[in-house]
């Protein structure tokens, strides 16, 4: 049995592989204590613990495990969900990725955002907030009710919470608000996508693929279908898992 | 390191904050160099330098100003110290890789500016680096807008002579330059009250380009697999070369070349055979900014070459030899500086040509194209370097960073993937 764990900056997401199967999945918020948590979730004994994700050197250092970059776990999970996948676009709490790869599921070319966290899941939380919802999901649902004429232009996550709020002050519906806000984000993702060139199939993963509305602008934007795994914050945990088996064959 | 209070305070630093600076380097320099398994033995020679850094070097030039001596500072590869020391002056390298003085910085010059320019307007300003108030006068270029007209700022604090710097390697772009190789002379001259000779002139060419055979040949040692030696080690070296005695310096990086030949004959390297290796090309890396290079060397891949200024940009053109007397000895000084491949020339294909040039010398994986934050001419050429890399396939890495570290958690995501990416 193969453990991936992804120590991600929001959440802790977990994956056991036996063979090809996946025997234990679960998702666990980061909190305060990542490595206590991390604890919990190893119970057993592992033929190897692989850790990807920003914490994935203290993981692997307390647990004596591997490692490997999220990029190439979520090139590698999201390539076993869907065969033939060539390019990942991956969306977290803090950071996004696009991994181009080629024909064997190797990793050929990536990007990056930088240290700001424009088009993150964070920038989503925040307006989420800003926007008067109790959860994110809700932000999601509602901006995809939204009509357009309402345009936020700013992608930093400081200044958009500011415009957002002035367009409220001018009477601008909640719903075209929040459709405005995720056309933001989609813009800086559509941009990353297009800068490497990417190729069908893709697939969308991180927390943010969760909401459906940044799902939806994306795939017109980019006049593509995405694919979106049915957890898309595991594939990570899968990706290492599966990393830890196929370094075994080798 | 010994006591050289009273050295700093005769120098007129500010003591608090020096101090503060001092604490800083040796928990960096310990976790980033000393931590490295089996080092080359002479590599000692260099800690001792750096642990010196601001103590017995600084000592030595007091003792060549109270001598009548001049130290003379710079900021670019460019600048030729030749000229310097063939009129009795010593060439101090001012640049510096660590934020300071930021605060100060920013009251004469704008927030967004590459960290290099407002590294050392902070040094000036807040009175915390002892070769910059050592310098008698210093050198600007007219490399970049930013650091063109930051000089014009630094010539409120300190005497400035800017030598115009070229952006086209053009017939009358040669001209322009050997004459202000020429003007610069006639200045250093007149600035140390010593004239420089056909002799004196030939001897520190021949000085200058031992050190680059020196740096040079340890290049050349890179080439085998495994590494005998880090590619931090190398910078460290690429470094202590703008401030050293040039003598010594030479001495002893030929006496740590001796060290690796033995070490290849033995056929142990530093990292095992098969190491990923990579070379790293872009703006200068000015001491003590080692966070990409360790960064590299930390995730499981070698630099086995530095394509910039502080690398085999300093040493790879000698002057030639060739000519005794005086005007054709300036003429051959001039002609080796404006070999350099610098991001300020347009077109700058030289550097693009050499590059891939490398990338087969030094049978390197990838290239990771480091630009400091702001620097537009690095910025810009990168695309240049992707282009001319992608048609022969090299894969690349671009990197935009400045001098801190908040940013480091992410640039080791980018490079451990770009190393497992190369390693496939």
């Amino acid at each position: 049995m193969y453990a991936g764990l992804d120590m991600g900056s929001r959440t802790i997401g977990f994956v056991v592989l036996s063979g090809d199967r996946i025997v234990v999945s679960k998702l666990e918020d980061t909190g305060f204590e990542p490595i206590k948590t991390a604890k919990k979730l190893l119970t057993k004994d592992y033929d190897e613990i692989v850790a990807t994700g920003y914490g994935r050197h203290a993981v692997a250092a307390e647990f004596s495990g591997r490692v490997v970059t999220e990029i190439k776990a979520h090139a590698l999970g999201a390539a076993f969900l869907f065969n033939g996948a060539r390019t990942v676009l991956d969306i977290g709490g803090q950071d996004t990725k696009v991994i181009l790869m080629n024909e064997k599921a190797s990793v050929i070319d990536f990007q990056m955002n930088d240290k700001c966290s424009a088009g993150t899941g964070k920038f989503l939380e925040v307006m989420s907030e800003a926007m008067g919802h109790t959860h994110v999901s809700e932000f999601g649902k509602e901006a995809l009710r939204g009509s357009g004429g309402v345009k936020i232009s700013s992608m930093c996550t400081v200044f958009a919470e500011s415009e957002a709020v002035s367009l409220v002050h001018r009477g601008a519906k909640r719903e075209d608000i929040g459709l405005a806000l995720h056309s933001s984000a989609v813009d800086k993702a559509a941009g990353m996508l297009k800068r490497i060139g990417f190729k069908t199939p893709l697939v969308f993963t991180g927390g943010v693929a969760k909401n459906p509305c940044i799902v939806k602008l994306l795939s017109e934007r980019l006049g593509v279908e995405i694919y979106v795994p049915r957890e898309p914050q595991l594939v990570g945990a899968l990706g290492a898992a599966l990393s830890g088996s196929s370094h075994q064959l080798q | 390191m010994g006591d050289y209070r009273k050295m700093w305070q005769d120098l007129g630093l500010d003591m608090e904050s020096h101090d503060q600076l001092l604490e800083v380097l040796p928990p960096t320099y310990h976790d980033v160099y000393l931590t490295q398994e089996n080092r080359p033995q002479v590599m000692e020679y260099f800690d001792f330098v750096v642990n010196e850094i601001h103590g017995l070097r600084i000592e030595e030039l007091q003792q060549h100003k109270s001598a009548g001596g001049k130290v003379i500072g710079t900021f670019c590869v460019f600048v030729p110290e030749e000229i310097i020391r063939a009129a009795g002056g010593i060439c101090i390298g001012l640049c510096s890789g660590i934020e300071i003085g930021a605060g100060e910085a920013e009251k004469v010059l704008p927030r967004n500016i590459c960290p290099l320019i407002k590294s050392f307007m902070g040094f000036k300003l807040a009175k915390v680096c002892p070769y910059f108030e050592s310098s008698d006068m210093v050198v600007g270029e007219t490399t970049c807008d930013g650091k063109k007209k930051a000089f014009e700022i630094l010539n409120d604090y300190v005497p400035v002579h800017v030598m115009e710097t070229p952006h086209m390697k053009k017939d009358q772009d040669r001209k322009l330059w050997e004459e202000e190789v020429k003007d610069f002379a006639r200045h250093i001259e007149g600035f140390t009250g010593n004239s420089i000779s056909a002799v004196s002139l030939a001897q520190s060419v021949r000085e200058s380009n031992d050190k680059r055979r020196a740096l040079k040949r340890l290049s050349e040692l890179r080439k085998r697999d495994p590494v005998v030696i880090s590619g931090k080690d190398c910078l460290l070296i690429e470094q202590i070369a703008m401030y050293d005695d040039v003598a010594r310096f030479t001495s002893k990086v030929n006496e740590l070349c001796d060290e690796l030949e033995k070490r290849l004959e033995s056929g142990v390297g530093i990292f095992p055979a098969g190491t990923p290796r990579v070379i790293v090309t872009g703006t200068p890396m000015a001491i003590p900014n080692w966070k990409v290079p360790h960064i590299i060397e930390s995730s499981g891949a070698v630099m086995v070459a530095e394509e910039m200024c502080t690398g085999m940009r300093y040493f790879e053109n000698e002057v030639s030899e060739q000519g005794t007397d005086i005007d054709s000895i300036i003429n051959n000084v001039a002609e080796r500086y404006l070999g350099t491949n610098c991001a300020v020339f347009t077109p700058n294909t030289g550097r693009m040509e050499r590059l891939t040039e490398l990338v087969k010398e030094y049978r390197a994986d990838g290239v990771i194209h480091c630009a400091l934050s702001f620097c537009n001419p690095y910025a810009v050429e990168a695309n240049r370097v992707e282009q001319v890399l992608r048609q022969q396939g090299i894969p690349l890495l671009k990197i935009e960073t400045g001098y801190d570290q908040e940013d480091a958690g992410q640039l080791k995501t980018r490079v451990e993937a770009f190393v497992e990416m190369i390693k496939e």
